[in-house]
């Protein structure tokens, strides 16, 4: 693997995420201010000691002025991300480039979606001029793929997969339940959810992950500097990107039970951060659960789970709050929602929080490594990015 | 002499009973909520070029043309890969464009030039109106050529003209009208009887000599009275369709001819005659070659490959008729001019790229093979006609589409490359991996007043 990583050598000193939902009183610009504004307050600075700006949004705005603007920024430097669900932790990701590089000192990741303004149902994005021939899926229908090709390489019956696809939804709505900050707040049962209106294939509307608007931000520094910010920060440990040429849709090879960037993903990441059995040694993980089917495949490509042993896991309860590895303690894009740009943002805020000991009632005992996994695209198309964060 | 060199005709899959339109008997053929007289001329044109000379004429008839301006002939061309240098031409306007573009062709034949012909037409009329129960949707092409490698030699033609105002539309009516059509009868008949005797005569025939009389018009009673008006017997009369496809506008002729010479034996004589502002007729006499030209499908076939079960709310919405609340997804973009224009021989032709270095498919055309690398080293390779397989699926209850759901798959050609596409006449219940499909011209949707033309899938038929 190409990439020598950065670990240990800048550290998050201050983190900031305003509750995901349907915010029909607040603006992008707004939801970026109160990110802004309590990051600076977590990492105890003013703006004026941030040297620079990485701002993830996908539709909510363009430029480093989206940023520069309703913040009042004083003529630094602000980059625009995008790389489609995976923005926000480009932002992070550039970010901690920044630092490790000497550029800076102190600098931001901020991230932002504003969806509910557009009056549509799922996400909207806004295509470049094109020839017409391209795919008109929408995003529940691409990751629908994976459930019928996953259930015929495996040998599982649509009803034992209606099972694990519902329990994945229970699971990260039970958490989601114990989390203020979450879009949804409620348990649903697992009747409920198997009784859900159809959006595609298999998928019901309770497979899918909340559309909503948010923000949530990050304050990177230095690993040796940390501590003149705060007495727990996070240290990361690896950050890893990986595109791939969108072979899925061209070549016959590809099957839909899982996303080959993804795999190379965690190699990258566990190489970078010295992990050898992710299995038993990442303690908890924020993963790209857009859609339950997702959620199921990422267990395997990440090496949480055996090639096809992830349903039984599910089942088993192994990523359950209680058990040996949570996965999305904070309800997950499912039910913590999904505002993009802030999506990669909010996964590291929840490590932010269980690392230091501010989880609440979500809170994991003694949680060593975290991982967060973000995902833009599409089964056999997509740009991938893994995290791994420890105090 | 000028002959019909090739054939082929195209009946969409779809069916409405007259009983669910409101009332009478048998079904009309429906244009899917993806076709209209361009895809169906389309789907008519691969089977009457397929093996056909090169064309170096191309002539589109239709009286609902999908743009009031903007050569429809031109979409049609590029769907066929055909070569630069054809002339196209649209004509349009009248009933009598069907079989008056056949008769056009066989003089670009008889000055030497190879002519492809589709006559194509999605026919819609007021709700619970007589035209939407009667009318039909298909398309016919014919390939012309020099006679003696033609199936069917054009032996007589007789043309007559006449101001007559039986069935109108402007512009901007949505339905065309018709005046009494006891009148029309009465005016249209003894033109249609002048310019039939006239063909047969010049074909140095008897009516009794005729094998097979198809009889098409804007007049059903003008129609339906021809036969006795000439003396022919019954078993000369061929079957005008109206039970199982309806009478389908400025193709219904083409159509009616190409199932007369599904059934011909050499030495037939087939006449035509259309009265419409006048008649125009043609005598066509079967060569030995017939056996040999038959196109893939026959107009019993694609009569029998169908779905009947449409219902009129279904119906009416496809074609516009009837609005409907969208779902809340924002509207298509419109495709935009320099991209197609790039992309013409994938979007219209469906042809791909192969890689010289690997063999390995690349659809759509790729300059760096997926699988080596290679760069630049593509030669180009169709798929129009590749068989595919279903390697995974969705229905999607969520995207933009006149009949949810979409039905979207993973697809994988039998001779290597793999798409994404929509599958089009296919019950979603009955979809499953491993299906067998092949490929059909249609539009995805129109947008802006563009109409986004693309191939979908569809099950074998």
């Amino acid at each position: 693997m190409a990439s020598n990583g950065i670990r240990d050598r800048v550290a998050i000193v201050g983190m900031g995420c305003t509750p995901f939902g349907e915010h029909w009183d607040k603006s992008a610009d707004d939801l970026l201010i109160e990110a802004a504004v309590e990051t600076y307050r977590s990492a105890g600075v003013e703006p004026d000691a941030i040297d620079a700006y990485w701002l993830g949004t996908m539709g909510s705005g363009w430029s480093g002025m989206a940023l520069s603007e309703p913040l009042k920024i004083q003529y630094k430097p602000v980059t625009h991300v995008e790389n489609f669900c995976a923005t926000g932790s480009e932002a992070l990701r550039n970010a901690c480039y920044s630092v490790a590089s000497g550029a800076y000192d102190l600098v931001m990741a901020i991230g932002v979606e504003k969806l509910k303004d557009s009056g549509f149902s799922g996400l909207v994005v806004s295509g470049v001029a094109d020839d017409g021939t391209s795919s008109t899926m929408t995003a529940p229908a691409m990751f629908s793929l994976l459930a019928p090709a996953y259930c015929k390489k495996y040998g599982l019956d649509q009803e034992t997969m209606k099972d694990v696809l519902a329990r994945i939804a229970y699971k990260n709505h039970l958490n989601g339940a114990k989390n203020p900050k979450a879009q949804f707040r409620k348990e649903v049962s697992i009747e409920a959810i198997k009784a859900s209106p159809k959006v595609a294939g298999m998928l019901g509307i309770m497979d899918c992950s909340g559309v909503s608007d948010g923000a949530a931000a990050a304050i990177i520094c230095r690993a040796e500097d940390a501590h003149r910010y705060t007495d727990h920060p996070i240290f990361v440990k690896a950050l890893s990107c990986i595109v791939g040429p969108a072979e899925g849709y061209k070549r016959q090879e590809y099957d839909f039970t899982t996303f080959p960037e993804v795999v190379a993903n965690g190699k990258d990441a566990y190489q970078q951060a010295g992990v050898a059995d992710p299995r038993s040694e990442i303690s908890m993980a924020e993963v790209h659960d857009c859609f339950t089917p997702t959620e199921l495949v990422l267990m395997e490509d990440l090496g949480f789970s055996a090639r096809g042993e992830a349903w039984k896991d599910v089942l088993a309860g192994r990523f359950e709050l209680g058990g040996p590895q949570p996965i999305n303690p904070d309800g997950g894009l499912k039910s913590f929602g999904h505002p993009i740009g802030a999506s990669g943002l909010r996964m590291m805020y929840e490590m932010w929080l269980q690392l230091r000991g501010e989880a609440g009632a979500r809170q994991i005992k003694n949680p060593r490594l975290g991982l967060t996994h973000n995902l833009g695209g599409q089964p056999g198309r997509c740009v991938s990015f893994a995290a791994i964060v420890g105090s | 002499m000028a002959g019909i060199v090739s054939y082929g005709t195209y009946i969409p899959y779809s069916r409405i009973t007259r009983a669910a339109l409101g009332s009478g008997r048998g079904e009309r053929a429906v244009a899917g909520y993806d076709e209209d007289s361009i895809s169906l001329a389309v789907e008519a044109a691969r089977e009457a070029v397929a093996g056909a000379p090169a064309i170096d004429t191309l002539l589109f008839a239709s009286t609902s043309p999908p743009y009031a301006e903007k050569l429809g002939a031109a979409t049609i061309h590029a769907a066929c890969n055909l070569p630069e240098g054809v002339s196209s031409l649209d004509l349009a306007g009248s009933t009598r464009a069907g079989l008056g573009a056949l008769l056009a062709g066989a003089d670009l034949a008889a000055a030497g030039r190879t002519a492809l012909v589709c006559s194509s037409d999605v026919v819609v009329g007021a709700p619970e109106g007589p035209r939407e129960r009667a009318g039909g949707d298909a398309a016919a092409a014919f390939v012309l050529g020099d006679g003696e490698s033609s199936i069917a030699k054009l032996i007589g033609r007789a043309s007559l003209t006449d101001e007559i105002l039986d069935v109108w539309r402007t512009p901007a009516m949505p339905f065309a009208r018709q005046w009494e059509d006891r009148f029309g009868a009465d005016a249209l008949l003894p033109l249609m009887r002048g310019a039939a005797t006239e063909a047969i005569r010049a074909a140095g025939l008897q009516a009794a000599d005729v094998t097979t009389m198809i009889t098409d018009g804007t007049n059903a009673r003008a129609v339906a009275a021809l036969p006795r008006a000439l003396g022919l017997k019954p078993e000369q009369v061929g079957d005008d369709l109206a039970a199982s496809v309806g009478r389908a506008g400025a193709a219904h002729a083409g159509l009616l001819l190409a199932r007369a010479l599904d059934r011909a034996v050499p030495g037939d004589r087939i006449a035509v005659v259309v009265g419409a502002d006048g008649a125009d007729a043609a005598v066509f006499e079967v060569t030995q070659r017939i056996a040999q030209a038959r196109p893939r499908h026959s107009v019993e076939a694609w009569i029998e490959s169908k779905r009947n079960d449409l219902d009129a709310t279904t119906y009416r919405k496809w074609r516009g008729v009837l609005p409907f609340e969208p779902p809340r997804r924002p509207d298509p973009d419109r495709p935009a001019a320099p991209p197609m224009r790039r992309s013409e021989r994938w979007k219209y032709g469906f042809v791909g790229s192969r890689c010289t270095a690997c063999e390995t498919a690349n659809l759509p055309p790729q300059r760096v093979c997926v699988a080596c690398g290679a760069v630049d080293q593509m030669r180009e390779e169709p798929y129009a006609d590749a068989t595919c397989r279903v390697v995974t699926f969705t229905l999607d209850h969520l995207a933009y589409t006149l009949q949810p759901p979409v039905v979207a798959a993973v697809l994988d050609f039998d001779k290597g490359g793999r798409i994404q596409c929509e599958l089009t006449d296919v019950d979603p219940r009955a979809v499953a991996i491993g299906n067998e499909m092949e490929m059909s011209f249609r539009y995805l949707y129109t947008a802006g007043g563009v109409h986004n033309y693309f191939w979908k899938a569809r099950p074998r038929r």
